[in-house]
């Protein structure tokens, strides 16, 4: 409620912006009362201090450089609710088909609550915990001899030491609002040395309540030194509702962690996907983060790993896929803290019908961080004269000592190629397939073998099936736009 | 029947008229050499026959097996048996060599109601043919054509003959740009698969090739047309001669 309005651009924008804050801060009030007894002081605050920045702040217009290509009216304009825990019944049958084979435990969210009886744990070694965040703090507040490390499920040790001390709610009001009004989510701690070999599966289901709803699914993954580990956050519909999902991870890896990390998003075509990964990297770290967007409606993917500690490595990998209305959004700050440091971004985008894809790559090597070595590849293929992709990189380089590559590429399906392809008896929409696959396979590649890498395999392949199936090339062009198909909800497009 | 009947043909390339009238006629068991200039519009042939949909037949017909070969997609003219060597074989990053071939192979054999092959019956056979054409094994999984040599692409688009047994198999200027090692290597493959099913059409600049797969037929395209056509003796004669008494009337402004 203090301040004012400090991006003074398009009024029209903002008007609409501010207007539909009422809902959240109903929200807000709503929760801070629930919570009273079970937040703890540090967490209060914490949201406290979110929920203003928010408040004054409000949501982004396309006036603010890092929201240049996406156009939040949309989301602005929708009054979404806080998702009632238990109003929606979600079967184990239904959530069946998003099972990811060989992972080794799942927990499942639905509506951004926690729901134990579809969560499988499994047999789990007892160097990691795995918990609902929520049940996890709970736990600190029940127990307050912190020395009394709890013996079932989770510890709950470290959270507060953690939790809110990464993600940036002072640049990204997306990040503000999922502090103050996260209700639940994952926390996950690999113990010192602990070497997982299955997949950790965190699944979060948007299912339809009758109402669009809104979560602020909340992760903490904690990789204690030298620890191995594989995490994959899978965001997903049932039915065809909007929902907003504003989810916030904070990935954490001490000395020596090799972690890899996923996001998959395969929402319907009505959500509104903002997903913020913070990974913070001690010294020696090797962490990769594999984002694979393939539904949603409008889709914003925030990657900012900070490498903080001496010779660091970190992979940005990611794929989306858009068609119809689309609209997937890769915004990525990769800050080099600390010499020594390597990052590598390969990003590779596939859109066809009216989609569009937005990359923008920011790098930021500060003053110390010399002998920095910072690569970033952003390809893209457009399969039709409609579809837009918007790439930006951005080097800002502070030390002098350092090597900083970024290029991008944005074409088409080769004629030639195709031509070659059928020549050898291969049918027009499997050769298609075929080089839409080989184009998508460079971020496989880019994945140590594993059952998650599979699972996004053969995502990925029914993927792009379906959209060479529907691709049958030059004619239907016309005809999709002859048709008008739900303009007024699907269009995310700056206006004027 | 003939296994190929090429009846007056005319074809442009961006409003250029290309083949101006071409009639030919290969029979199964019959290899056919076309030779030329350049420009005389040897590639052009290949190319519609193997229905590349940037050339545009104006005029003629072309029975394949008695049927329309010019109704034909690329796809479908290659599940009835013709094959092209490219000149200039296009690299697919991304694509395995192996699984592209078998991935060809089961397009054709699904066509034909034939089982799919699986990687184990595939592989073995692959790799012999490999074997003959002296290519090394890392090529299997390598993306197709992509950081081959000249000659190894060559060998690739020989060795996908090899795996694709076509009725007709088409040579464009194969042994263009080949030392005299690896012209041997494609031509023991090339003649290791003659026999009274197939045939073949080898358009080539020069004599060279000839001296290892011998011709039944040589033909000279000059300006879109077949101006002479003999036995294997024409192309010795022709690089003696040049291409004979036409080949004044060749326009100067062709490409080199």
């Amino acid at each position: 409620m203090s301040t004012t309005a400090n991006n003074t651009g398009n009024e029209n924008a903002m008007a609409t912006a501010t207007e539909k804050l009422g809902t959240y801060l109903e929200a807000y009030g709503e929760l801070i009362a629930e919570r009273q007894e079970r937040d703890p002081v540090w967490l209060r605050q914490l949201r406290e201090d979110a929920w203003q920045r928010f408040h004054a702040k409000g949501f982004p217009t396309t006036h603010d450089e890092d929201w240049r290509f996406t156009n939040l009216a949309a989301l602005a304009k929708t009054s979404f609710q806080r998702a009632v825990e238990g109003s929606v019944t979600v079967s184990a049958g239904q959530i069946e088909k998003f099972r990811v084979p060989g992972a080794g435990c799942r927990l499942v969210f639905v509506n951004g609550h926690f729901a134990p009886e579809l969560t499988e744990i499994g047999d789990l070694p007892d160097t990691l915990e795995i918990c609902s965040l929520e049940r996890a703090i709970a736990k600190t507040m029940e127990g307050s001899e912190p020395n009394g490390s709890g013996s079932v499920g989770c510890a709950p040790e470290g959270i507060e030491q953690h939790l809110g001390r990464y993600a940036d709610v002072r640049r990204d009001v997306f990040a503000a609002l999922n502090t103050a009004l996260w209700e639940d989510g994952a926390y996950l701690r690999i113990h010192r040395g602990a070497v997982i070999e299955q997949p950790i599966h965190l699944l979060y289901v948007s299912a339809g309540a009758g109402a669009a709803i809104m979560t602020h699914p909340r992760t903490l993954i904690v990789a204690e030194p030298t620890s191995h580990a594989a995490v994959i956050e899978d965001y997903v519909s049932i039915g065809e509702e909007t929902a907003f999902s504003n989810a916030v991870t904070e990935l954490v890896a001490g000395q020596d962690a090799v972690v890899s990390h996923f996001l998959v998003e395969r929402e319907n075509l009505a959500a509104f996907n903002v997903s913020t990964l913070r990974l913070e990297l001690a010294r020696g770290t090797n962490v990769s983060s594999h984002s694979i967007l393939l539904g949603g409606g409008l889709v914003r993917n925030n990657v900012h790993p900070v490498l903080a500690g001496e010779g660091a490595e970190c992979l940005i990998n990611g794929l989306f896929v858009g068609a119809g209305r689309q609209h997937l959004d890769n915004y990525m700050l990769v800050e080099h803290a600390q010499p020594q440091c390597s990052s590598r971004q390969f990003y590779n985008g596939i859109l066809d019908d009216h989609a569009r894809g937005v990359f923008h790559g920011r790098i930021v090597v500060h003053k110390d961080a010399q002998k920095t070595d910072a690569k970033q590849t952003n390809r893209n293929l457009l399969l039709s004269d409609d579809a837009r992709i918007d790439t930006k990189p951005q080097l800002e380089i502070y030390a002098d000592d350092v090597k900083c590559t970024h290029g991008a590429t944005i074409g088409q399906i080769e004629e030639e190629q195709l031509f070659y392809l059928r020549s050898r008896g291969i049918e027009e929409t499997s050769a298609r397939n075929l080089l839409l696959y080989a184009f998508a396979a460079e971020c496989l590649d880019r994945m140590n073998d594993s059952p998650a890498r599979e699972f996004v395999a053969s995502l990925i392949g029914e993927r792009l099936t379906d959209l060479a199936k529907n691709h049958q090339p030059a004619a239907p062009v016309a005809q999709v736009e002859s048709a008008p198909v739900k303009e007024e909800t699907q269009s995310w497009e700056e206006v004027g | 029947m003939a296994l190929l009947e090429i009846q007056d043909l005319h074809a442009s390339v961006e409003g250029h008229e290309i083949l101006k009238g071409l009639n030919l006629t290969l029979n199964a068991g019959e290899v056919h050499s076309i030779m030329g200039p350049n420009g005389s519009g040897k590639s052009t042939l290949a190319a519609v026959l193997a229905r590349r949909e940037t050339y545009e037949v104006t005029r003629g017909r072309v029975l394949f097996n008695g049927k329309d070969l010019l109704e034909m997609k690329p796809e479908d003219a290659a599940c009835e048996g013709v094959f092209l060597a490219f000149q200039y074989p296009v690299e697919i990053p991304g694509i395995g060599n192996a699984y592209f071939v078998r991935s060809a192979m089961n397009a054709i054999r699904k066509f034909h109601g034939q089982d799919e092959l699986d990687a184990m019956d595939f592989l073995p056979l692959y790799k012999e043919r490999m074997k003959i054409l002296e290519m090394d094994d890392k090529l299997v999984n390598r993306s197709v054509n992509e950081g081959f040599s000249g000659g190894e692409k060559k060998r690739n688009e020989i060795l996908q003959m090899a795996m694709l047994e076509p009725k007709l198999a088409i040579l464009d200027e194969t042994d263009s740009g080949l030392d005299i090692d690896a012209l041997r290597i494609v031509a023991k493959g090339v003649n290791a698969m003659r026999g009274p099913d197939r045939a073949f059409l080898v358009i080539t600049h020069y004599q060279r090739l000839l001296d290892y797969i011998t011709p039944d037929f040589v033909h000279v395209l000059v300006d879109g047309k077949i101006v002479r056509s003999g036995g294997p003796e024409l192309a010795l004669e022709l690089e003696d001669t040049g291409y004979g008494p036409s080949e004044a009337d060749v326009p100067q402004a062709l490409p080199a």
